[in-house]
């Protein structure tokens, strides 16, 4: 198992045609099951054509009802991406994971809140990974997004990051001392987002085929000391956590729009203290956190 | 991106919220000029500087007759205004606002930021106006009011009458109280704000409420729907190679260290600075080169931070995903080369052609010291600048 995403999974990108989309989607069509994953596209002007021999169609709705898809991976450009993550919810797709960065935050207020309300009234959920992600991939069976492929290996370590590069860091060095991965999940940069560190983790507990869990953070938010908090009265497996940002200065904005620190209690030391206290295997040294979950694996 | 105090009152102008009549000024004769426009027997000349605690800095003074203005902007115009939020070296004071006075009855705090824990947009409000709310905040939490407000249902009549009898307005003012709360609101929402302050907010000797500061900040993922936004830009107020970075769609932020480095992506950013502090240096700065990597944007990248006399030293650490190691490789060189590079440079790869990108480090000639680890990256080049 896995979680969120397996081998049978099946994938609608909306933004395919864009240069991105196209990019990413031949990779990801390259990446293990990839060929049979990704069914359908999404471009309302280019409704009949097919790229790489993917069916485009006017509409998620559309392509769902032809192709059974129930994810959808979003590579839209920032001013209608968050509309595409309403179409993708509108559609009642179980998951849609959005890559696109520079979203503007107030049209992800909108755009949770209508998700929220919509669930709120009986209607179906649909989670939200990102946006301003990597994506998530379960190892020789599926990739959603831009990762790396080629790093990863099968296995039943748990991966979750909010910056991608600092997972592909934490995979690489997982890969490198030979333990695999069950699935790695990158839940983005941005303050506004869908899945947290907390969903992510209590779905790593759920699944029978993960072991251990490296969770990684930065400054800015309180969603770390949320997920460990919720980690220290339920989590039944191993974790090594990391909070990037130590040297980070106060109020300035370090590259993603989330990472930010804007009080005091999401310092990375504040968060590094928070997950020490709920029996997390906190590291500040970022080389060492493969190394470090290895020693916790009985 | 942040604005100045008569920037951000013109913008609550025209949401309808009630500001004092104020006029910016560059020059003293200007800010005279500004004084016998305004009329009335008191003004208030304050520094335009875009960070807070100007007050306790000397930056706002009341002034009682038109030489009282002539001083008052003499000392404050050109001044480097040094407050809790400008760093040690201030900020050098170019742009006055000159005021009429206020009668202050009371002073109060209100603000819309967006809550991200709850993602909603979050309306605070205090009756300890006038002070600095992070200490409020600190010491007397039970006098900081907060609603939560939906972007579907917008701030309503219960929510803002909520925070308006929470903070004490008299009966009187209740109903401009509230009014003042829901253009503030809406205010924040239509300009896509980040944060939108007015500290303090007054209740004058008449009952009128009044901002009498306005503080902005504005989503940068939003400005390209803003160029009346844009325009308040004001550079003067930004880092010089913060500014350079931004034309190569770098993002950097200058530190007080002397190990530069430039990594590819936020969060490796921030752990690579994070590791040379742990291994005893401290970064000169946060430097991502974000995905698409030229030889050009890594030329401008070394040229940026090299620019910083404190650099003893650089650290690139690259994570080849979609970014191929050897590309990166061959910008390093070339931009090596092109800054005459005098300072001890370490490069740590991963990731796809790490190998070729190793090769093409070792074949150039150049004295690169190569490194697997981010670690031993750091350990490398904390050794090679002592």
């Amino acid at each position: 198992m896995s979680i969120f995403i397996n081998k049978d999974t099946k994938v609608i990108t909306q933004g395919i045609t864009g240069k991105t989309g196209q990019f990413h989607t031949e990779k990801c069509q390259e990446y293990a099951n990839g060929k049979n994953c990704f069914v359908a596209g999404v471009n309302p002007k280019k409704a009949g054509e097919k790229i790489f021999d993917i069916p485009i169609f006017g509409s998620v709705k559309e392509a769902r009802a032809q192709t059974g898809a129930t994810v959808s991976v979003i590579y839209v450009p920032p001013a209608g991406a968050a509309d595409a993550i309403w179409e993708a919810c509108e559609a009642d797709l179980d998951l849609a994971i959005c890559i696109t960065e520079g979203i503007p935050v107030r049209d992800m207020l909108v755009v949770r809140n209508k998700m929220k309300a919509k669930e709120a009234a009986g209607g179906k959920k649909t989670l939200l990974l990102g946006p301003n992600c990597p994506g998530l991939i379960t190892p020789d069976e599926i990739k959603i997004g831009i990762m790396p492929g080629h790093i990863h290996r099968k296995g039943r370590i748990g991966v979750v990051s909010r910056s991608g590069t600092l997972t592909y860091e934490a995979v690489a060095q997982l890969t490198e001392i030979g333990l695999g991965q069950s699935s790695a999940v990158g839940i983005g940069g941005d303050p506004i987002n869908g899945l947290k560190h907390i969903d992510v983790m209590r779905a790593f507990n759920d699944d029978p085929d993960t072991d251990a869990v490296i969770m990684i953070g930065e400054i800015g938010g309180p969603d770390e000391a949320e997920a460990a908090v919720w980690c220290k009265a339920n989590m039944k497996k191993p974790i090594v956590g990391f909070i990037a940002g130590v040297t980070a200065p106060a109020g300035k904005r370090m590259g993603h729009a989330g990472a930010l620190i804007s009080g005091g209690a999401d310092t990375a030391d504040a968060k590094l203290a928070i997950m020490e206290e709920c029996g997390f295997t906190v590291t500040r040294n970022p080389s060492e956190m493969a190394k470090l979950l290895k020693a916790l694996l009985k | 991106m942040k604005i100045h105090e008569y920037q951000g009152k013109e913008i609550l102008k025209k949401f309808g919220v009630t500001v004092p009549r104020g006029i910016p000024c560059f020059s003293v004769d200007e800010a005279v000029k500004a004084a016998e426009t305004l009329g009335g027997k008191v003004w208030v000349v304050k520094a335009q500087i875009h960070a807070g605690g100007r007050g306790k800095g000397g930056g706002v003074k009341v002034a009682k007759s038109m030489d009282d203005v002539k001083t008052c902007a003499g000392q404050i115009l050109g001044m480097q205004l040094k407050t809790h939020q400008t760093g040690p070296e201030g900020q050098k004071v170019n742009r006055l606002l000159v005021e009429e006075g206020a009668d202050i009855k009371k002073e109060y705090y209100v603000a819309a930021l967006t809550d991200r824990a709850t993602q909603k947009v979050a309306m605070m409000a205090s009756s300890e106006g006038g002070m600095d709310i992070e200490e409020v905040a600190h010491k007397t939490p039970e006098k900081i009011i907060k609603v939560f407000v939906d972007p579907a249902a917008g701030l309503t009549d219960a929510q803002a009458n909520e925070l308006a009898n929470g903070i004490g307005v008299p009966a009187g003012s209740m109903a401009q109280a509230v009014d003042t709360l829901k253009k503030l609101y809406t205010c924040y929402m239509e300009t896509d704000a980040s944060l939108a302050e007015i500290n303090p907010l007054i209740l004058e000797g008449n009952g009128n409420i009044k901002a009498l500061d306005a503080k902005f900040n504005f989503d940068s993922n939003a400005l390209y729907r803003h160029p009346e936004i844009v325009a308040y830009r004001d550079l003067d107020e930004e880092d010089a190679d913060e500014i350079e970075a931004s034309k190569f769609d770098l993002a950097y932020i200058s530190l007080d260290g002397n190990i530069g480095c430039l990594v590819n992506g936020a969060g490796l950013a921030m752990a690579t600075m994070d590791t040379i502090k742990l291994f005893g240096a401290e970064p000169a700065n946060f430097l991502d080169v974000g995905g698409g990597a030229t030889t050009e944007k890594v030329t401008e990248a070394f040229k940026i931070m090299l620019k910083n006399p404190k650099v003893k030293g650089i650290l690139v650490n690259i994570f080849g995903g979609i970014m191929k190691c050897d590309t990166i490789a061959e910008g390093v060189v070339a931009a090596a080369r092109e800054t005459h590079l005098s300072v001890p440079l370490v490069v740590r790869m991963k990731g796809t052609n790490e190998d070729l990108g190793k090769k093409i480090l070792k074949e150039s000639g150049l004295p690169i010291i190569s490194a697997d680890s981010m670690a031993e990256a750091a350990t490398k080049i904390v050794a090679a600048v002592k």
